[in-house]
């Protein structure tokens, strides 16, 4: 491409940054909010009501929305090279050459992060306002989503990885909190802990990865003639080299080099040629692979764990068993794509190493694919919607592992606003059929609920990919990137057709999203109701909601005003998000979000060069693609009528079986990690017991012996002795009272005797 | 033959010896006192004879009188003391009279 060139051409310089104090305020205010509903909510609730809890909710969203666009609007200000605003309040600590602050940071890719985070935020915020109506714990909920919002802001703004990571693990921890929302069930609190154990594994990953890039910017082991390996410090005086060599020697040039934690540090020394960096980087091997090959993969883990790639894919169905709105802003708008985020942020250090590009978009395709199958068969309209968001993750894996960052991060920005979009629909929904979930018991919803079908009809289309709708801009682009990447590696191998393969499995992949999500929304909103009969289950019973005029109970009908306008508010974002990403073969020049984002991805990743009416007709094979899925669920799925899909059940039992149940792989991980993990604990608890408690034991027992040996040495002859000293002075002093008769003629005889021995001594001495 | 000095040392230490011969031996309380009055007898006789022979004048008999005036006095107070023993000990054993001693 064209930018890429541009790139290669002229030499890159350190970035620029300008002081906004203000930085800290944006995930201040949710912090704010989380600590108030936390510790004062529950009797703000039990004196105000909830309107007051909502309000400190919801007014801390837009306080940090309203600074965001303050920060926005500086950040346009300024020219495209410049737009950096950095905010440090304080130094965390410094230890040796690592300095970590608590700054944040705003370039243009975390702005774009920042505001969906908080304008989505704010609208699902409003959004709960109506769906957790007749909730108890109100306050707690609020408390759980403004700390998530907090969490998430500091991963996208945090400017070094130790603030990232804390963010990281806030947002799975809130992640947690609120699938487990109503931990009362145990299924629900099992579904908590399932994602964050499997997040956990994946943090892992980004934790190990990390050090090892850290380690790695430190210096390199060489290898000496007698095979023992070395380490060699890079150069400390490689700073004012890299300051000699531009000549001129202003300040501007100064480019810190070594192991640092500061994203925008390690992103001046790696693409800058002259520090000479990214070429030690690059040479570096560790058991004869490629030490940037493993980072990435590494990083990599850590995202397919928060982003739900195969195959840790499996808490993400299972996270739906938290509300609904945590499900639109966590599990589908901004959570999930942390992963995403965390790629595109490091694009310098990914595009190195065509490994981890090969490994990052192959996993990607794969869970596009593998997800999107599953979504096909679901009948919880959750369940379709989760696995539709582990697809879409994938897309985007597509995308920020061929090296089109800017489109990968552009379907992340569409994607939250047609996935959320979906998930508040299907809250609508459910709100509307009194807490059901299963789409067999739905059907006919259109006529009752207008604005949720409509904006569910609406995100459907820019899912599918039909033009006009952002969805198709990002996936195309993405597409069309895979196909033209021919520079990636599989596991060290070159591998210049994978680009080629990865496109055949995403168009599937296309073909598919098309098709279930139709399917979700002809058997959902048309047909005839079916449902009706099923509202008896305690489930919803257990939390229904305050709409209900108990004389039409059994009768879905259309949502409260704060979520039919949240629908419509996020529904015009999805189609307006089109207008960012029209593509440079439609209008001659590059997409405007690519030129925003251009500056923050600095990364030289080359594709093939094609003729734009090779790129018209890949658009319209994607075109084609969401048609014929959508062709397909209308033939089968349209009001219900069609026999087709029952006698291909019929037909296809066993294979419909697989996929139903996702391929067994929770099944699969019950076998292997599960058992094994039991299997290791049992074994390490006979090992315990058997062996562990045995040496103590014994040691115990031999304590014990010399104890006893302590015990009659004392008893005998220490106590022995001393008794046999107090003994004899008793004795003695027995023996001497004798002489105290206390008769004054005993006395004298005494005094006598004495007197008549001096005498007779005195003669004898004479 | 003429009385000498030693004739009055003699009889005056034997009286010294019998008194102290009593008070050492006798249990009973009188007796007691009545071997220290023949001490304190035995001690005027010594008195008298030295100041006959060897200082010329009576202040050995002035002595004398003294201790005998003293004597009495004793004998008083002892028999007073003897007498209060009795009456709590009913007799005057000195064997018995033990408890100045606890």
């Amino acid at each position: 491409m064209e930018h890429a060139a541009a790139h290669a051409a002229t030499e890159l310089t350190p970035l620029v940054t300008h002081a906004a104090s203000y930085l800290w305020l944006i995930p201040f205010f949710p912090l704010v909010g989380a600590f108030i509903n936390a510790t004062l909510g529950v009797r703000l609730q039990r004196r105000f009501g909830k309107g007051l809890v909502h309000s400190i909710g919801i007014g801390a969203m837009a306080m940090s929305f309203i600074v965001a666009c303050a920060a926005f609007v500086q950040l346009v200000g300024l020219d495209s090279e410049h737009r950096f605003l950095q905010d440090t309040l304080w130094n965390i600590f410094t230890a040796g050459k690592v300095t970590v602050d608590l700054g944040f940071a705003l370039d243009p890719l975390s702005m774009m992060m920042t505001l969906i985070i908080t304008f989505i935020g704010m609208l699902i915020h409003v959004f709960s306002t109506g769906y957790m109506a007749d909730e108890p714990s109100y306050w707690r909920f609020f408390a759980y989503l403004n700390l998530f919002v907090f969490s998430m802001l500091l991963l996208v703004m945090g400017d070094n990885f130790v603030l990232m990571f804390f963010g990281w693990e806030g947002v799975g921890l809130c992640s947690y909190l609120l699938i487990a929302f109503w931990y009362t069930d145990p299924q629900k609190a099992a579904a908590g802990m399932k994602a964050f154990v499997t997040n956990r594994f994946g943090d892992f990953g980004f934790i190990l990865g990390l050090f090892l890039l850290f380690w790695a910017l430190g210096g390199v082991w060489q290898k000496a003639p007698d095979g023992k390996l070395t380490y060699v410090e890079n150069d400390p005086h490689a700073e004012t080299a890299l300051a000699a060599a531009h000549g001129e020697g202003h300040d501007a040039e100064y480019v810190k080099i070594g192991p640092t934690l500061n994203f925008r540090e390690l992103r001046d020394q790696v693409v800058i040629k002259s520090t000479g960096v990214a070429e030690k980087l690059k040479s570096q091997k560790m058991f004869g692979f490629g030490l940037l090959a493993m980072v990435g993969i590494l990083f990599f883990v850590g995202a397919m764990g928060k982003s739900a790639q195969l195959p840790l894919h499996v808490w993400l169905p299972d996270a739906m068993a938290g509300p609904t709105p945590v499900s639109a802003l966590i599990h589908a708008a901004t959570m999930v794509t942390a992963g995403v985020y965390m790629v595109a942020r490091l694009n310098f250090i990914f595009a190195l190493s065509p490994t981890a590009m090969g490994w990052v978009a192959f996993i990607g395709a794969l869970t596009a694919l593998f997800a999107a199958s599953i979504g096909f068969f679901q009948y919880d309209i959750k369940k379709v919607l989760a696995y539709s968001t582990v697809s879409q993750l994938g897309f985007m894996f597509i995308g920020v592992g061929v090296g089109a960052y800017w489109a990968g991060a552009y379907h992340l920005l569409t994607h939250a606003f047609f996935k959320a979009t979906l998930f508040l629909g299907s809250g609508s929904v459910i709100l509307g059929c009194h807490h059901e979930q299963d789409m067999r018991k739905m059907g006919g919803l259109g006529k009752l609920m207008p604005v949720t079908k409509w904006t569910y009809l609406i995100a459907c289309w820019a899912i599918a990919g039909f033009p006009w709708a952002s969805g198709f801009y990002s996936k195309d682009e993405i597409l069309w990137k895979a196909f033209s990447q021919e520079g990636m590696a599989f596991l060290g191998i070159a591998a210049p057709h994978l680009g080629q393969i990865i496109y055949f499995m995403g168009i599937v992949a296309a073909t598919g999203t098309s098709f279930y999500m139709f399917r979700s929304y002809y058997m959902t909103f048309t047909g005839e109701y079916r449902g009706g009969h099923g509202h008896a289950d305690g489930h919803a019973d257990g939390h229904g909601h305050g709409n209900d005029a108990h004389g039409h109970a059994h009768v879905p009908h259309e949502s409260p005003r704060s979520i039919t306008l949240v629908l419509v508010a996020l529904a015009t974002g999805a189609v307006l998000a089109a207008v960012i990403g029209v593509p440079m073969a439609w209008t001659g020049h590059a997409p405007l979000l690519e030129q925003w984002l251009e500056p923050t991805l600095p990364a030289v990743v080359l594709f093939a060069e094609y003729a734009h009416s090779t790129e018209f007709l890949f658009q319209f094979i994607g075109v084609s693609a969401g048609v014929i899925g959508w062709a397909f669920a209308r033939a089968l799925y349209k009001d219900n009528k069609s026999q087709v899909p029952a006698q291909l059940l019929s037909r296809w039992k066993g294979a419909w079986n697989v996929v139903y149940n996702k391929y067994f792989v929770d099944e699969l991980y019950q076998a292997t990690v599960l058992r094994g993990s039991v299997g290791l604990a049992r074994g390490l608890s006979w090992f315990d017991k058997h062996i562990i408690d045995a040496m103590v034991n014994l040691a115990g027992a031999v304590t014990r012996i010399f104890a006893n040996i302590d015990g009659a040495i004392d008893r005998y002859l220490v106590d022995g002795a001393v008794n046999f000293v107090a003994g004899a002075t008793l004795s003695a002093g027995r023996v001497m009272r004798r002489v105290q008769t206390g008769r004054i003629q005993t006395y004298l005889y005494g005094a006598l005797v004495g007197a008549i021995a001096l005498v007779l001594f005195n003669f004898l001495i004479r | 033959m003429a009385l000498t000095l030693n004739h009055f040392l003699v009889i005056g230490a034997l009286l010294f010896g019998f008194g102290l011969l009593a008070v050492v031996t006798r249990r009973n309380a009188v007796a007691v006192l009545m071997g220290i009055e023949l001490i304190l007898n035995a001690a005027n006789l010594n008195l008298v004879a030295f100041g006959r022979y060897v200082a010329g004048n009576i202040s050995g008999q002035v002595f004398s009188l003294f201790v005998i005036v003293l004597a009495a006095a004793e004998a008083a107070v002892g028999l007073a003391i003897i007498l209060a023993i009795y009456q709590m000990l009913r007799n005057i054993d000195t064997s018995q009279a033990t408890t100045l001693k606890e």
